[in-house]
This record gives C-alpha cells, structure tokens and sequence, in this order.
C-alpha cells in the first residue's frame, strides 16, 4: 500500500508540473469555453422573451454551435485526454532505466501500474469536474437559468461516465506503452486504435451490415430495418457509440430510446405522443444501464490485459 | 578483511535461459556478511541477471538463490527491503531534485519522514552532492548520478548492496571518488557488497574475492591470491587481476 500510495503522489505531482498536462489542461479550457460561449449566446437570444423550458440548463451541454456541441467534443475529443496522458506511461520509464530501480524497491510490480492508472483517472477526473464545473458557471451566468438537483444529477452522472469513457482510453495507452518499448510505437499504435474505432467502425458497420443484408429492393421496409439494426449492433464494438448512446439519454431527457427514430415501433411513437414530458432521471438511467455496465465493463478489460502484460514481463538487464 | 561467516547469499546452480540464450549457466558461489565481492566479466557475462535474480526482479530458469537465507523468487519484497541497487544505468526522474528523489526512496521503503529527512540530509554530505540538492537531476553530470545513487543507498542502509558498474562512463577523478565513496559505506555502514564491473583495478582495490564470468558460466573464485596461485601458481604478488582476467578469458 505504501508503493502504491507514493507512486500515486508522484505520478500526480509529475502530471500537474508537466507542459503536456497544462498545455492540454488549456487547449480543453479554451475549447469548452469557446462552445458554452457560442451557445449560451444562442440560447439567450431564442429564449428572449419566451417563457424558459424545462431543462434548458442542460442545453448548454447537448445544443450544437458551430462544429460541435460540448457532449460531441468529449465523446470525440476525450478519448485524446486519455491517449496523451497514457502513451508513455511505462515505456518512458523503461527506456530512462526508472523502471529497474523502482522495481528494486520494496513495493509490489502491480504498485507501479496501479498507482500509474489511478493518478491518470484523477487526473481525467479533475479535468473533467473542472470543465464541467466552468462551463456550468459560464452557462449559468448567460442564460440566467440556476439547474434544478434533476438536471445537477443528470450532469453528475454524465460526468461518471465521461470519466469511465475517458479512462477506457488511458487503459488502451497504458496497453500500447507496455507492448512496446518505444513511445511513438505506442503513441502511434493508441491513436490507430482510437482511429478505427472512432471513424472507420462506424464506416465499416455500413459496408458490412449493407453486404450482410443485401436490399434487392430499395423500398423494402424490413430488409432496411434489418439493415440498420444489424450496422446498430456492429456500431457498438465501438467505445465511442456506446457512450454517445450512454449520455444521450442522461444529458437530453427529452429523448427517450437510443434507437434511430426509423426503429421506432407503432406503439413507441404512440406512448411517445402519449408521454409527451421528459424522462425522469431513474428512467433515462435505466434505459442506458446496459451501454454503461458495458463501458464499464471493457474499461476494466482493458485495464486487466495491461495489468496482466505487465506483471508477466520480465525485467532484462538489456 | 572479513572475520564473519554467516552466508548472506548462496546460489546453487542458478540458469537463467532468455528464448535460446543461456544468459547464467549453473552458477553457485557464496557471499558472506561484510564481504565485498566482485563479479568481473565482459558484456553480456550474466552478471547483471544474477543481481537480477537475486532481487526477484528476474525468476530464474533452475537452480536456487537466497538472500539472507529468504528465497527472492517467493518473498521478493522481504529480500527488497535489505537490498539496495545500484544499476548500471543508474535512471533518475529528470524533474525531480536530489532531496525529492531520495524522499521518493524514503517513502518507498517506508522511512518514516523525520528520519528520512536526517538521513538524506546525512547521505548529501557523505556523497558530496551537499549545495547541488535543489538542482534538477536532470542538469546532473554521470559522475554526480551515481552519487546520488550511492545517497540512495545510504538512506535505505540496506544490509546488502548491489553495485553494477558503478564507475562507468566516469573520468578518472570522479572513479577515484567513487571508489572511496564504495570503501567508506562498507567501512562505515557495514554493508556487504555485491560489484559488478569491468573496471578491474577498483574490483582488485575493493572485493574480498572476485568471481569471473564468462559466457554465463562462472570460471573461477576465490581471492586475488587463491586466482593467481590456481592459475600461475604463485601468489598474487607478482601478477595483476588484469593477468589472471586475461588468462581465463583466453582459455574459456
């Protein structure tokens, strides 16, 4: 415990004294506050006048401005947070001959990787609270509208999973800077992951579900139905379409089923004329429980292989 | 210059075979408490594998190592915490300063702080590092690194230190220093020593008995004077350990 306790120390005071963290620390600020400028802007101007809805703290999060909206930017951007903080993590140590030394300390081998991941999720962490937290004070301070404890929850847990999201891909750095001893190996091989899952998955799960289920006609409403079921499915091996499909529901009550608005059955758009009102918290919750136990659960997957590579490599005297 | 006799390591036919290379190849010998014992051999001897193995940094292949009688492929903690390492590439956090590294240390091996602050404040001044504490170790020249390792080592005071290569990449005046600094922790703190080096008139100068490696396998051992008498059949009076290195390497 003492190990991990002072790596943890360490690994925290390295972060928040390196250029890399501050200049990403900044980058991030700058952006977040960029979109919550532009629009809380735009949100002041269209609710000049009008009586304020419901949730319109949240919008500050889901309404897009410009390129993006906030949501967008993480669950695009995020994952870089990760990849930036995690690439070097254990090879650097190996190539400046740390590792050996530490090792030879009375600490456990699982001190190092543990205290590692657990200094960088703090660090996910504070960056995240902390955007969070001034894009609120931002919003807050154009739109003159204080967040009901509803919408405060709804952000925490948005939060929670944005740093699972986020540390999934610190996992997959850490993965990468144990399986290679050189950092742009590592740096290059993480960002190739991010890179697949992120554009050509999405791209691939057309290609494929288009090739599985061929459409003879065009105009045949199940053969597309199946066709977009079965892309839906392919789409969420990637981590970046279960958290998109995770927060969705969390951010934007309004919505009420992550499916595609063509997937929507007879009765679902009947119940939703019928309920016409937001989805309580517990609901939004519980409709996206399985993308989060599932974001959860490949977070610590990864986590596990790295942990499993690292405890099993040998230390070589070259 | 060692009176004691209790056996602070003893490997028994120790192998370790990376893929296809046999990096040690049943190696035993023995190291007793207070002694400085020297490993010579060229690169890729098997030497720093053995201190390796004997950290449980490295499981061996077969064969048995102990550690003040603790197996350090079972406890490698327990046998961490009385040995102190001295690498070859002796790597520092480049950020970080002499007095944060060694507080690293300290917190590693569980000092509490009011000692480790006596102690590294005292480990300085031994090494000479006193007026540098506060530079970055990143702007410290080889010479004042392994300084710094040897502070290291003075406040974790380990029963056992482990030097590899200790003077490597030194110029001549700071392997001088470094030599004195290796005698005044054995002298002082009573530590037992394990060198590795290629630097053969300070293992001549410093170890009780040298052991020669070669190509894994551990040729001979024993003192300057059993070598030389083994292979000249005289004393060590009339030769160097450079003469009796040089004869075994060219016959193994």
């Amino acid at each position: 415990m003492q190990g991990l306790k002072a790596i943890f120390k360490k690994e925290l005071a390295d972060h928040f004294s390196s250029y890399r963290f501050l200049i990403l620390f900044a980058l991030i600020w700058m952006v977040s506050l960029v979109i919550t400028y532009m629009v809380g802007m735009s949100i002041k101007q269209e609710l000049q006048n009008v009586a304020k809805p419901k949730f319109v703290f949240l919008l500050l999060f889901t309404a897009q401005s410009g390129l993006f909206s906030f949501v967008q930017f993480v669950a695009f951007f995020g994952p870089l947070i990760g990849l930036i903080l995690g690439f070097d993590m254990i090879n650097r140590e190996k190539n400046e001959g740390t590792l050996s030394r530490l090792l030879s300390q009375p600490i456990y081998r699982d001190a190092v990787i543990n205290g590692k991941f657990l200094a960088g999720v703090a660090i996910i962490s504070i960056m995240m609270l902390s955007i969070v937290l001034v894009t609120s004070g931002l919003g807050l301070n154009l739109v003159g509208v204080v967040p009901g404890p509803e919408e405060i929850g709804r952000l925490i847990i948005y939060l929670i999973v944005s740093i699972v999201y986020i540390s999934f891909w610190l996992g997959v750095a850490i993965l990468f800077s144990i399986l290679f001893r050189s950092v742009t190996t590592s740096a290059l091989g993480s960002l190739a992951v991010w890179i697949f899952f992120s554009f050509f998955l999405t791209l691939g799960a057309s290609i494929l579900a288009k090739s599985a289920v061929p459409a003879q006609q065009a105009d045949n409403p199940e053969v597309i139905l199946q066709q977009i079921e079965l892309q839906r499915s392919i789409s969420l091996v990637s981590p970046m379409v279960l958290y998109s499909e995770a927060t969705a529901l969390i951010i934007d009550p309004t919505r009420r089923t992550t499916r595609n608005f063509v997937l929507v059955g007879p009765m679902e758009k009947f119940s939703q004329e019928r309920f016409s009102g937001p989805l309580p918290l517990t609901q939004s919750t519980l409709i996206v429980m399985p993308y989060i136990i599932t974001l959860i659960a490949i977070s610590a997957l990864c986590f596990a292989i790295s942990y499993f590579v690292f405890m099993r490599q040998e230390i070589r005297s070259v | 210059m060692s009176n004691h006799s209790q056996i602070i390591v003893e490997t028994q036919e120790l192998t370790k075979v990376y893929e296809s290379q046999t990096a040690v190849d049943h190696v035993s010998f023995q190291v007793t408490e207070g002694e400085i014992f020297g490993l010579l051999g060229p690169n890729g001897a098997g030497k720093t594998t053995i201190l390796l193995m004997l950290l449980g940094l490295t499981e061996p292949t077969s064969g048995q190592a102990k550690v003040l009688g603790i197996d350090p492929t079972r406890d490698s903690i327990k046998v961490k915490r009385y040995i102190g390492y001295m690498p070859e590439n002796m790597g520092f956090y480049n950020d970080l300063n002499a007095i944060q590294t060694l507080k690293f240390v300290a917190e590693l091996n569980g000092i509490p702080r009011e000692e480790a602050s006596w102690r590294i404040t005292n480990a300085l001044t031994v090494v000479g590092l006193e007026g540098e504490e506060k530079k970055r170790v990143g702007a410290y020249s080889r010479g004042m690194r392994q300084r710094l390792g040897l502070a290291e080592l003075l406040v974790k005071k380990p029963k056992l230190a482990f030097l590899d290569e200790p003077t490597l990449g030194l110029d001549p005046e700071a392997t001088i220093n470094m030599i004195e600094l290796i005698e005044k922790l054995t002298r002082q703190e009573g530590m037992t020593v394990i060198l590795s080096s290629h630097y053969l008139e300070m293992v001549q100068k410093l170890c009780n008995r040298i052991g020669i490696m070669i190509k894994g396998k551990m040729v001979a051992i024993g003192s300057m004077d059993e070598l030389a008498t083994e292979k000249f059949g005289v004393g060590d009076e009339e030769y160097t350990l450079e003469d009796i290195y040089m004869r075994y390497f060219r016959e193994a």
